[in-house]
């Protein structure tokens, strides 16, 4: 009779402990669905109450979450290449209800960002905790929510206004200067040496080397470049001096035949065009370099120009053309390449300058207002970095006045910010 | 009209709608898709190239211009990858029963071999010829004529000895008081602090100056690079 009771109580203890264990995972609460702020409508911010048994330490552990999406109307079936498909390649199917499984977070975690979607869409979102021994809970369902496209981007205003009053302020100098303003710029030698160097050639009897750059029309130093190639051909029209043009890019090319001939015209030479001096080399890099590296070396060209942006080859050129005794003069934009250009040009326009060479060689009233424009954005450049620097000087110097920390975490993270 | 005006009134729309987009998140998606319309015209515009190449290469060649050997293995060469590339000459097939289905730079086909075994040797050939200009060009840079120039020197021969692995060796033994005069730290502040100020200073006048020639370049106020009326 002992044995039978220490039996049945031993038994209902066991019963009791697997029930305890085997009782459900409470399930997380409050699962909120938000659109993320200016975007195009491609992501929503998912929030939500933890599990009260998602604690450390707790006796009926969650060690996770399952997240399940549904999309309304559902998304096609994914694309596959070829006639069949292996199981261990098949892409996850939704269930019965329409929900797929998109992410398993760790426990702890109550928000998630889904992203990639697509706003003309409505997405239910259903969470479950996980627990160990592929235990759940009950699932708590979102209501169906669509993301909302952003027409204006509200962290971009700060950057627009700045941007509006550079741009203003070079348009605005622009007018000034077509209504006979007069507008004093500073004298540049690499562009005051444009014509010593045309000059130069004309008497070797030499050509004149003219690289715009290895990058594609898109580019705007390449633009900048071409606008310079214009006064240049000019100029080599007026002196009778050969013009040499390889490119790397085809549409540089055309671009740059169009720009050499209205130049050519415009000195009332256009019998001296010839549209085989501008020319397409190859799209590689170094294959140009040593296709230009070599017609410097056989030709030996009087002067070299080299006007766009540049990478590792500027050196090569510059170096190249400083052995057959060129005279050579660089523009370019490209910070990196400017010490190379420095070393073994005679003339650099660094940055700005290079930029700039259009308007201070055609001299016309209204191109030069556009470099008052930007003597505009530097003065405001200029206020920013001393407000700037002077901000988070006094709030190191001061941490316990929050406004200048504040003022400057404003000025660096807000105004300036993207 | 046709000429210039027109192609400047598609460039400002396209341009003012491209920088619009950069604050609107709606329209952001325009800026790739221009992108690839950009490379559709500029994949066109490559038959213009290569007509150019080959034609200046052709007349070299029956001119019998000084060097026109040359012209002759730069088409031999064109035609011979242009061929192995197109024809994906040893490129096995993806799908059974699509002969031209394989990636023409699948590895052992003919065009990757032609990449790999000529393309990729001469050019890493040209860019190590980089180092010797290098040295050539500091030579020249680094000569002590004037004040300004000494200081190049010393700066530059500082920075290189830090770079080395016994140059800290150098200066390892100063005592801690005096850390800001090893080697390694001069070095560090000579890049962090000068080299970054010149820099940003130079990168604040190249934005402006993209921001007024792309002005210029919308509103049509330089039209040089448009041609002839």
């Amino acid at each position: 009779m002992r044995i039978i009771f220490r039996s049945t109580v031993l038994m209902l203890m066991f019963c009791g402990l697997r029930i305890l264990s085997a009782q459900e995972l409470q399930p997380p609460s409050n699962l909120e669905v938000n659109d993320v702020p200016n975007d195009a409508g491609v992501a929503l911010e998912l929030k939500w109450k933890l599990s009260p048994d998602d604690v450390e330490g707790g006796q009926n552990p969650v060690i996770g979450y399952r997240l399940e999406r549904k999309t309304d109307p559902p998304d096609p079936p994914p694309e596959t290449e070829g006639e069949s498909t292996s199981p261990e390649t098949e892409e996850p199917q939704p269930d019965e209800d329409g929900f797929l499984e998109i992410k398993i977070l760790v426990a702890g975690t109550n928000s998630h960002t889904d992203e990639n979607l697509d706003p003309k869409k409505n997405y239910t979102y259903r969470l479950t905790a996980i627990g160990t021994d592929d235990r759940t809970s009950e699932a708590v369902l979102s209501i169906p929510f669509s993301p909302v496209v952003q027409w204006i981007n509200t962290n971009k205003l700060w950057f627009g206004f700045l941007m509006l009053v550079v741009c203003g302020s070079v348009v605005v100098f622009i007018y000034l200067a077509k209504s006979g303003r007069d507008l004093k710029i500073r004298k540049v030698a690499g562009l005051e040496a444009v014509e010593e160097a045309v000059g130069r050639a004309t008497e070797m009897g030499r050509d004149v080397l003219f690289i715009p750059g290895i990058q594609d029309i898109n580019e705007i130093q390449t633009i900048a470049g071409l606008i310079v190639l214009n006064r240049v051909a000019e100029l080599t029209a007026e002196y009778d001096a050969g013009l040499d043009v390889p490119t790397t890019r085809s549409l540089v090319m055309t671009t740059a035949r169009e720009t050499v001939e209205a130049a050519y015209i415009k000195a009332g030479r256009p019998d001296l065009y010839n549209p085989e001096d501008i020319y397409y080399l190859t799209d590689e890099q170094f294959g140009f370099v040593a296709a230009v590296s070599g017609k410097m070396v056989r030709e030996k060209p009087a002067a070299c120009f080299y006007m766009g942006a540049f990478y590792a080859e500027s050196l090569i050129f510059a170096e190249t053309a400083n052995t057959v005794g060129a005279i050579q003069i660089a523009g370019t934009a490209m910070p990196s390449q400017l010490p190379f250009f420095v070393a073994a040009c005679d003339y650099v326009l660094i940055g700005e300058e290079f930029f700039a060479a259009s308007a201070y060689l055609s001299g016309e009233p209204q191109q030069l207002g556009s470099l008052k424009g930007q003597d505009l954005g530097k003065l405001i450049g200029a206020v920013l970095i001393l407000v700037g620097s002077a901000l988070f000087t006094l709030s190191s110097l001061f941490p316990s006045s929050g406004s200048y920390g504040r003022l400057a975490t404003f000025l660096k993270e807000t105004l300036l910010g993207s | 009209m046709l000429k210039k005006t027109i192609p400047i009134l598609i460039a400002s729309f396209v341009g003012f709608f491209l920088i619009l987009s950069k604050f609107s998140p709606g329209l952001e998606e325009w800026d790739s898709k221009v992108s690839t319309w950009f490379d559709i015209v500029a994949a066109f515009a490559m038959v213009l190239g290569a007509t150019s190449l080959l034609s200046s290469h052709f007349k070299k060649i029956s001119n019998k211009k000084p060097g026109w050997a040359y012209s002759l293995i730069t088409i031999v060469a064109f035609g011979g990858t242009l061929i192995v590339g197109l024809g994906k000459i040893g490129v096995p097939p993806s799908f059974p029963g699509y002969p031209w289905s394989g990636d023409y730079m699948t590895e052992g086909g003919a065009f990757w071999w032609v990449f790999n075994y000529v393309y990729v040797p001469l050019a890493a050939t040209m860019f190590a010829t980089l180092a010797f200009y290098i040295s050539s060009a500091a030579f020249r840079a680094f000569r002590a004529k004037n004040v300004e120039a000494s200081l190049l020197l010393i700066t530059a021969v500082v920075v290189l000895l830090a770079q080395t692995s016994s140059g800290p060796m150098l200066t390892e033994g100063l005592p801690d008081e005096y850390a800001h005069f090893k080697l390694e730290n001069i070095k560090g502040t000579l890049i962090n602090l000068f080299n970054t100020l010149g820099t940003r200073a130079i990168m604040i006048g190249i934005a402006l100056g993209v921001v007024s020639t792309s002005l210029k370049v919308l509103l049509g106020v330089d039209r040089s690079y448009l041609g002839a009326d």
